[in-house]
């Protein structure tokens, strides 16, 4: 079947190709060199990044954040589901859905420029709100603590009125006979929600969640990069997670190796991490298993 | 399709909740929303206005002045347009046509090596050489720096789509295959007559997908386009405007305007609302198809 060739050369070029070049973690990588001139080094790369503790932030940050984002975001998208197929008023729901859906649309440069506008020291809607409250203005781009709640808000505003779809399509397919009688039976929305609605969405959940899981190491690169910006210091220790320190790595520090090392890092445990929720996905459900 | 709303009596309990459900929603949505009217509203202020009362939604000093000085000199928005739709509208072709093939192919039970080229396609999402590698196989391999086709190629196609289009064309009986192969059809007839007019609200889906991924696309243009293009995708474009003060630079040089004189910030949300504005026009008609896509293909399982 010639058909799919083209794939093949795609990922053969595209994916595999660059896979060799994970060589560069265990070389000092030199420019005038090239790869295979430079020296060897073995693994005094990762223990310089043990050393300074990069290792264990990006680690940190990165899986916390993906946790924030995988919890809060299923919570509020099946939240939002449930509630849109509580409304009766057709237009309302069109309207809502497509106002929701906005957010998605748009490109994390713009979702950049629209953080910018609210948080700004000088001119930002948030400082001019404390401001006319007679409280003091805050200085977002260089408190740390604040952070991890802006980028978890942006998250959950640009991603929640596409993902709640998945859980009202899954909504629509529930029998309605099952509704009707428990409505029969004198069940007001709160109980058919509890005793209906929410066992029915489990197993969508749970397989979500568990794909999820498989993604967590790696990072939302566009969201951090246009909120953060890579270079602002101050903000790594809340901010940094492994795509934007190798980026870095790449653009800023031309230090090949140290962003290879890092990447063979996420590799690796990123491919334990998705053996492991395999692992847990044929427990659960054995039919919607990976491999 | 909906759950059935007919109701015997309508309690208080679910009053509540629907009325809950309308106040909630209602202001998700508008959350949704007003951050861009801040962008739009900021374009249309006077800068003196924003540097003494910030931004805000409603102009307090009215002034299209940001929008005369972007259009002044509307060459390379336009030029940016143009390569962002070429991109989007290329690689939408291009790639739709690849993966739908592909997604075929791989479905065909009479296809002994699907497997192997699935698990091959499929590998790809769980191990890769990252970033790094990535950079000097576009940058120094391929030669594709300051390259259209650096950004591109990478695009065309990703195995979450081709699972996504194998998935989609399985419920296409193997029968129609088979009997067209008895007319003495070849593969790829099957695949361009028979098999793509029989997939359209699939290849409507991913398609979008697709073309939705160029238009947002600034993440390769930023690694493999430097700055000396002339022509830059539309995102990036606005990235630089956003970020680089030689943008402003070059506008007031160009506009006659002295430099202290420039609305800097008003001027980086009027080029953000003429970046963004006619795709936001545009995306309710296309959002229809977004929602059936991923409703069909959440129905399928």
């Amino acid at each position: 079947m010639l058909m799919c060739l083209p794939a093949i050369i795609f990922f053969l070029i595209f994916a595999y190709l660059p896979m060799p070049g994970l060589y560069l973690a265990f070389i000092k990588y030199n420019y005038t060199d090239g790869i295979f001139h430079s020296k060897f080094i073995g693994m005094e790369n990762f223990r310089f990044l043990v050393m300074t503790g990069d290792l264990w932030r990006l680690t940190f940050n990165t899986i916390a954040y993906n946790l924030g984002f995988i919890i809060f975001g299923n919570l509020l998208q099946i939240f939002v589901a449930i509630l849109l197929n509580e409304l009766r008023k057709k237009w309302f729901k069109k309207v809502s859905q497509t106002l929701m859906f906005l957010p998605f649309f748009i490109s994390f440069v713009i979702i950049g420029l629209i953080a910018y506008n609210i948080l700004s020291y000088d001119y930002g809607i948030l400082n001019n709100i404390l401001k006319s409250l007679g409280a003091d203005p805050v200085k977002t781009y260089s408190n740390g603590h604040i952070w991890p709640f802006i980028i978890l808000i942006t998250y959950l505003w640009q991603s929640t009125g596409y993902g709640s779809i998945v859980y009202f399509a899954a909504i629509m397919g529930l029998d309605s006979e099952v509704v009707e009688a428990s409505e029969i039976d004198g069940a007001n929305a709160l109980q058919r929600i509890r005793y209906i609605v929410l066992p029915w969405l489990k197993p969508t959940f749970i397989i979500l969640l568990l794909f999820s899981l498989g993604g967590v190491l790696r990072g939302n690169f566009g969201l951090f990069y246009n909120l953060v910006g890579a270079n602002n210091t101050a903000l790594y220790a809340t901010t940094d997670i492994i795509e934007t320190y190798v980026f870095r790595s790449l653009m800023n520090n031309f230090n090949f190796s140290m962003g290879s090392a890092v990447s063979l890092y996420q590799s690796v445990f990123g491919f334990i991490v998705v053996l492991s929720a395999n692992w847990l996905v044929k427990k659960a459900s054995p039919d919607n298993s990976l491999f | 399709m909906e759950v059935v709303q007919k109701r015997i009596r309508t309690d208080g309990t679910s009053l509540f909740v629907r009325g809950f459900g309308y106040v909630f929603i209602g202001l998700f949505a508008l959350c949704c929303v007003l951050p861009f009217l801040v962008v739009v509203g900021t374009s249309f202020t006077k800068e003196a206005s924003i540097t003494k009362h910030g931004f805000n939604i409603w102009p307090r000093e009215f002034s299209t002045f940001a929008y005369k000085i972007v259009f002044e000199n509307p060459n390379l928005i336009i030029g940016s347009y143009v390569v962002s739709i070429c991109l989007t509208v290329v690689g939408t072709i291009v790639g739709l046509f690849l993966v739908a093939m592909t997604g075929y192919a791989l479905q065909r039970p009479d296809f002994e090596q699907r497997n192997g080229i699935s698990f091959f396609i499929y590998f790809t999402t769980l191990f890769s050489g990252g970033i790094v590698p990535f950079y000097l196989l576009i940058n120094q391999y391929l030669g594709l720096r300051d390259n259209y086709l650096a950004v591109l190629l990478p695009g065309l196609m990703s195995p979450f789509l081709i699972i996504m289009m194998k998935s989609f064309t399985r419920s296409i009986p193997h029968a129609i295959t088979e009997s067209a192969k008895i007319d003495g059809a070849g593969d790829f007839t099957i695949f361009m007559r028979l098999i793509l007019p029989m997939t359209t609200p699939a290849l409507a889906t991913i398609g979008l997908f697709i073309a939705l991924g160029y238009w947002n696309e600034w993440y390769n243009s930023m690694l493999f386009l430097s700055a000396d293009m002339k022509y830059r995708p539309l995102q990036l474009f606005l990235y630089n405007v956003i970020t680089s003060a030689d943008f402003i630079r070059n506008s007031s040089a160009a506009s006659n305007v002295p430099l202290r004189d420039m609305p800097l910030e008003s001027m980086k949300m009027a080029t953000a609302v003429v970046a963004t504005g006619p795709v936001v026009l545009f995306y309710p008609f296309v959002q229809r198809y977004f929602i059936q896509g991923i409703t069909v293909g959440a129905v399928k399982g």
